[in-house]
């Protein structure tokens, strides 16, 4: 247990490796080193884990050392081992070294290839201190650790203007959603004094009830940006920019969840706000709901996968204000498992088309592409939740609490897994049935410009190396097999609720639903699922042109995020300028210049009387001299 | 038979009074010098009228720093007068304004 | 008080002056930046040693040093060093001789280096002085090194630049003087003694008004010098037209002259009226926090920029200061020494671009992370840190400010909390323009940092991260200070909300130090209130039987 602070050790170590020997390493060896230290950083976990697995309490803290010290106020560096972070740290370090595995491949011939993994490694490090800390501040330290090297990866191609845009308002929307993290740690020290967990869990039922409603509420707010919930989620979709494993990686499998998981975190302080879990559920559902028909219309195949993401983070958050915090970590994992797969197989269609990714010039990769094609499928019907996929357990148990909690959400909830296999199933099949798109464009040519003549001959969609399949294959299998992890038929058989108990608010009474409910509403789920898929393979398995149902609205998904570049954005660049151009010439300086200016004026006239003349001067001085004179002559009494 | 302090008084105020209506009413540079010596010892006069009078030696101190001052002040005085000659010949005070504000 | 055998504090002051004015009569033009440099660095060893041999846990002044020079009107040779000090010091002390190393090839001329020499002697002077006059002496001393190093080795409109601030700032020192003058002659009718010790002078009785008008007298200096909004105009065309020396000591070095003078004077002076005139100056500052970052983001010359983002960070130690929390003024002071690294590396890496492409201007870079990797990733470590990025000494001195603030003055910091995003998006505009995008012809093949150039910015770099990651190094030497400061100020005031808070600091790093033997105090409490302070308290005496039982089952 004392050797918990190697899981975050060997991934700074092999940062701070390639830092000073990055460029020396070269290619691939740069990039084994960083599989190789964040694949320590898994075993590890695992051995923390045994070892937690036979202790005596629910919680070990390592304290490392004190951080900060005011002396009225007091930080710890500390280590939090409980079943919630374990979980987490298990398949953040499980999942990154598959996908560091698969980047050697994918990066291979990139000119800043032993940065990329620098990154890489430096976004593993902080996902795990983010996790494990053992107080708000630190974990904040990893929050915005992850946020940095998510801009960094984003902006990865930054020659590339869109991809340094991109990179930047991530960083951007964070930090405004971050405000809200800060403004509830403030809170916390102001009535708790103090930010580790274990105290403010304590404190919390003693604290008046708006202070509570505060202190979650605003952490929420930083959650919603780092997860992406509506109104902040079109920086994920424009996140896409970045290379594909680090869309897998950040924007799929970890970093996006760190909202959920502080949520979880919070639950034994959010489970006395039953108000603001009922905005969590809300926002939540919204955004599942709103994403997913996003989905349905985009053109590319990432941000299909993006605005999928930010949907299924709707589907946890609904499960964290639900009350389903075992679900939603659930969700959370299954998630990780097929949204990586799925990431990582559209990375070998984009790696096998030669970087081309709009959906509409594909087609027909099944023949070329055979092993990706499963692996897609399998991701497909995961996501969909169909039995006996990882989906179908996970989203059972999200809807399962959204049932308990109101119809309603529950409607939304089931019509959007509807809606979800549908997405995913028009995504399928473009890409891989239906005719080759990419052909036609080859052979002509004459249609397009010359450089895309240029390109032609590249074009020859292939299967990746075995590096690249690896990972592929091993996500697949565990997306098939996730499920195992929490299966709802007998107590013993819920592990995931069972390990995770001691370190999360007690669950209402969504457990306690009866078998003939769970067993219709499992059927319904798995009916909506394969009805949604059924109705995109009809439809799109023959044709990839149909404009009426690719609606313009969901193409620029609701137009909230353009809404608030022209309401935000550009309105303040505007007030800048101003500010600039007129308030700081004009009124500030306009006034110092102004008294300057009234010197002057007085100076101007004084200087008339100074002519120069040496002898008018000296006359001045004695006249001065008989002034004076007179003064003290008078007030002596002369 | 001593001579009463305000014979000295009366002699400087008359020197000085010399002196200052010499420095307003001629423009010969060099004259003008010689009217602001005579101002100086105008006063040096009094600091000594006054030292022996109130037995105070500090007034005849004084008087050293005075004359010091105004060695000093001649010798700078007629270095800048010279240097106006060589270069303006007959050059009075009124023609120097290069003091103007 | 300690005395010390070794004057340290004299030496450290007077080497650099007697060395910068022997410079500047000796002809010994090549000899002359490894003399400059030579006499930097024994200086800054000695404040090296003076750090080392601090006692942690003191608050009061130490290595003080005390000679009588006027004797008739009180003045003496001063010199003390308290936490507040210390790491100003310690800033002098590291930047100057970085300054040298970095900019000492820009002329074969020895009167430069005399002119940053005399600069640094009187930075220190100023920080270590206890004596008012001899603060007064030392502050206005460095305008003049300043004003020749931007006349003689600045951008075109330097004599413009030059003058404006020199005007500027001395006409705020003209306030200074008059409203010193007026404090010493104060307690001279009170106790019959002229002194300049502002150790006497603190204890000086003056009514809430003449307090009121002494405060603003004082304050006007210091606003202009750091500056606080609305009295910055001077900065931005000095920063723009200074040498990269200059644009350092002045932004870096010059600029926490007048945070430290509102620290060290107003606050011990006139705590009523500091305590009451604050919301003034919190206002100004959380004005200056938000305006510095929204003009920040439209200037196109780099140095403007830093300009007005030095006005949206000081900002944070202004709030910091007039918070009168324990935490925030930690963290100002912990601030002010972090904005002086971050300012001065900044600087030092637009030097560097300005030297390869000829320009700073923002929409002519372009693309400069492809051709020169070293140089952009120091860049945005720097901005990271400046854009408080946790890990970095940037978010410890701001997450202080904030909090600190928070409790007492909670709007101020929910406003000033903009600031934190502003930054993120000026910086990172910035850094997008000049760095990111492809590169143009001119700049695709401009030189990376060479060998030299890593050597003087890795000591700032490795700062960076060494304070993010154990800022309790600085912040043990710090607080000591800061909390008799506070205290002092609230007992003024009869808001003691807190017994003694040195004391209490004493048994807080007790309980740190047998953390794990005692987690409930680490756990639960904060050190410094061994006497329960939760709001709750009053409520229910048995929660805390109850708790600490939890607690300990966490273990």
């Amino acid at each position: 247990m004392k050797l918990v602070f190697l899981i975050p050790a060997f991934p700074l170590l092999g940062a701070l490796s390639l830092i000073f020997f990055g460029r020396k390493l070269k290619e691939p060896l740069a990039g084994y080193i960083a599989t190789l230290a964040v694949g320590m950083s898994f075993v590890f976990s695992v051995v923390v884990w045994l070892a937690f697995l036979g202790y005596h309490s629910s919680v070990f803290v390592e304290h490392l050392f004190v951080w900060i010290n005011t002396g009225s106020f007091k930080v710890d560096a500390g280590l939090r081992v409980d079943p919630l972070s374990l979980t987490m740290v298990l398949f953040v370090t499980g999942v990154s070294t598959l996908i560091h595995f698969y980047s050697v491949e994918y990066m291979h011939k990139d000119i800043d290839f032993p940065k990329f993994f620098l990154y890489l490694n430096l976004f593993v490090t902080s996902m795990i201190i983010l996790v494990l800390g053992n107080n708000m501040l630190l974990t904040f330290v990893g929050w915005e650790g992850v946020g940095v090297c998510s801009y960094f990866l984003i902006s990865f191609w930054h020659e590339r203007p869109s991809a340094a845009s991109a990179g930047k308002k991530a960083m951007i929307v964070n930090r405004i959603a971050d405000v809200g993290f800060l403004l509830s740690m403030f809170l916390v020290i102001h009535y708790v004094h103090s930010l580790n967990y274990s105290a403010i869990f304590a404190a919390a039922p003693h604290l008046s009830k708006s202070v509570v409603a505060a202190i979650v509420m605003l952490a929420f707010v930083g959650a919603m940006g780092k997860s992406a919930q509506v109104p902040l989620y079109g920086w994920l979709a424009d996140a896409m920019e970045g290379p594909t494993p680090v869309s897998a990686l950040i924007h799929a499998a970890t970093m996006v969840t760190a909202g959920v998981y502080l949520m979880v975190r919070l639950s034994p302080v959010l489970a006395l706000s039953p108000d603001i879990a009922h905005v969590i559920t809300i926002i939540g559902i919204l955004t599942a709901f709103m994403a997913a028909m996003a989905a349905t219309a985009q053109d590319d195949i990432k941000k299909v996968l993006a605005y999928s993401t930010v949907s299924q983070l709707g589907y946890m958050f609904v499960g964290v204000g639900t009350g389903a915090y075992a679900a939603a970590i659930f969700l959370m994992v299954t998630h990780a498992f097929y949204k990586a797969l799925l990431f990582l197989s559209s990375g070998s269609v984009i790696h096998g088309m030669h970087d081309e990714q709009n959906l509409k010039k594909m087609g027909a990769l099944r023949i070329v592409m055979p092993i990706t094609a499963v692996a897609f499928f399998t991701g497909w019907m995961a996501i969909a939740g169909v039995p006996p996929f990882a989906g179908f357990w996970s989203k059972g148990d999200v809807l399962l609490g959204a049932f308990g909690e109101s119809w309603l959400v529950w409607i939304i909830g089931l019509a959007t897994a509807g809606v979800t296999s549908y997405y995913m199933g028009r995504e399928y099949c473009l890409a891989f049935l239906g005719k080759a798109r990419w052909m036609p464009a080859t052979v002509k040519g004459k249609k397009k410009s010359a450089k895309a003549v240029s390109h032609s001959p590249h074009i020859d969609p292939h299967e990746p190396s075995y590096k690249m399949m690896i990972p592929v294959v091993t996500l697949a299998v565990l997306a098939l097999l996730g499920g195992l992890l929490n299966l709802p038929f007998a107590s013993s058989l819920k592990f995931l609720d069972n390990f995770l108990k001691p370190a999360i608010a007690a669950s209402p009474s969504y457990l306690h639903s009866s078998a003939l409910t769970q067993i219709v509403l499992g059927s319904l789920d798995a009916i909506f699922a394969i009805g949604g898929g059924l109705i995109a393979y009809f439809i799109w398995s023959k044709t990839f042109e149909r404009p009426a149902l690719e609606f313009t609205l969901f193409k620029n998904a609701w137009y909230i995020d353009k809404t608030g570049d022209v309401a935000i954005a550009r309105s303040s660049t505007k007030l800048a300028e101003v500010t600039d151009g007129v308030i700081e010439p004009k009124v500030i300086d306009g006034a110092v210049v102004g008294v300057t200016k009234l010197v002057l004026a007085v100076g101007i006239l004084i200087r008339k009387l100074a002519s120069g003349f040496v002898r008018r001067e000296a006359l001045v001085i004695a006249g001065g001299l008989v002034i004076l004179i007179i003064i003290g002559g008078l007030r002596g009494g002369l | 038979m001593s001579v009463g302090l305000n014979y000295y008084l009366i002699l400087a105020a008359v020197l000085f009074t010399i002196g200052l209506v010499g420095l307003l009413i001629r423009r010969n540079v060099l004259v003008m010098l010689m009217c602001v010596e005579l101002m100086l010892n105008a006063s040096n006069l009094t600091f000594v009228a006054f030292a022996s009078k109130l037995k105070d030696v500090g007034g005849q101190a004084d008087v050293f720093f005075v004359l010091v001052v105004a060695a000093a002040e001649v010798v700078v005085g007629l270095a800048i007068i010279v240097s106006i000659y060589r270069k303006r010949l007959g050059a009075t005070a009124d023609d120097l304004s290069s003091l103007k504000g | 008080m300690t005395q010390t055998s070794f004057p340290f504090l004299t030496v450290i002051v007077l080497l650099p002056i007697i060395g910068g004015v022997l410079l500047a009569f000796v002809p010994v033009d090549k000899l002359a930046k490894y003399l400059a440099l030579g006499v930097s660095v024994v200086s800054g060893v000695l404040a090296l040693i003076v750090m080392l041999l601090f006692k942690t846990g003191d608050a009061g002044y130490q290595f003080v040093t005390n000679h009588s020079w006027v004797s008739s009107l009180g003045i003496g040779w001063h010199f003390g060093v308290d936490g507040i000090s210390l790491f100003l010091m310690e800033m002098v002390a590291l930047i100057f001789p970085i300054i040298l190393i970095a900019t000492g090839d820009k002329t074969k001329n020895n009167t430069y280096s005399a002119w940053l020499l005399i600069l640094e002697g009187a930075c220190f002077g100023s920080f270590l002085s206890m004596d008012l006059f001899g603060f007064f002496l030392f502050f206005e001393l460095t305008l003049i090194p300043a004003y020749f190093l931007i006349i003689g080795w600045g951008g075109k409109e330097r004599s413009k630049a030059a003058l404006k601030f020199f005007l500027y700032t001395l006409f705020g020192s003209a306030f200074l003087f008059a409203a010193m003058v007026i404090l010493v002659v104060i307690h001279h009718s009170q106790t019959g003694v002229f002194t300049f010790d502002i150790t006497k002078l603190a204890h000086t009785k003056l009514s809430y008004a003449s307090q009121v008008l002494l405060f603003l007298g004082f304050s006007a200096a210091f606003v202009i010098k750091t500056p606080i909004f609305p009295f910055h105009t001077w900065s931005p065309k000095a920063y723009s037209e200074a040498p990269t020396s200059g644009s350092i000591s002045l932004a870096s070095i010059m600029a926490k002259l007048g945070t430290y003078g509102l620290l060290r004077f107003d606050l011990n002076f006139f705590p009523q009226a500091s305590y009451r005139l604050a919301p003034i100056l919190l206002t100004l500052g959380v004005i200056g926090i938000i305006y510095g970052a929204i003009v920040a983001a439209v200037q196109r010359d780099f140095k403007r920029l830093v300009a007005f983002s030095s006005l949206s960070h000081l900002g944070f130690v202004a709030i910091g200061i007039f918070a009168f929390s324990t935490i925030a003024m930690n963290g100002a002071i912990l601030q002010m020494f972090n904005h002086g690294i971050l300012t001065a590396a900044m600087f030092l890496i637009i030097g560097m671009i300005l030297e390869r492409t000829k320009t700073i201007d923002i929409s002519k870079l372009s693309g400069l992370q492809k051709a020169a990797p070293v140089l952009s990733g120091a860049m945005i470590v720097v901005i990271l840190a400046s854009l408080g990025l946790p890990g970095t000494n940037g978010f410890i001195g701001e997450f202080l400010i904030l909090s600190g603030t928070f409790i007492g003055h909670r709007w101020w910091a929910v406003v000033a909390l903009g600031g934190v995003i502003l930054s993120a998006v000026y910086l990172l505009w910035a850094y997008q323009r000049a760095f990111h995008r492809k590169a143009e012809e001119s700049h695709s093949v401009i030189k990376d940092m060479t060998m030299k150039e890593k050597l003087y910015i890795a000591p700032l770099i490795i700062l960076i991260f060494f304070i993010g990651i154990f800022p309790s190094t600085m912040l043990n030497k710090i607080s000591p200070s800061v909390n008799l400061l506070v205290h002092h100020v609230q007992q003024a005031n009869h808001i003691v909300k807190q017994p003694a808070y040195a004391a209490s600091y004493k048994s807080g790093s007790a309980a740190s130090k047998n953390k794990h033997s005692n987690l409930n105090a680490t756990e639960l409490y904060r050190p410094g209130a061994p006497t329960s302070r939760w709001l709750y308290a009053a409520k229910s005496t048995s929660n805390e039987t109850n708790l600490q039982m939890k607690t300990g089952s966490v273990k």
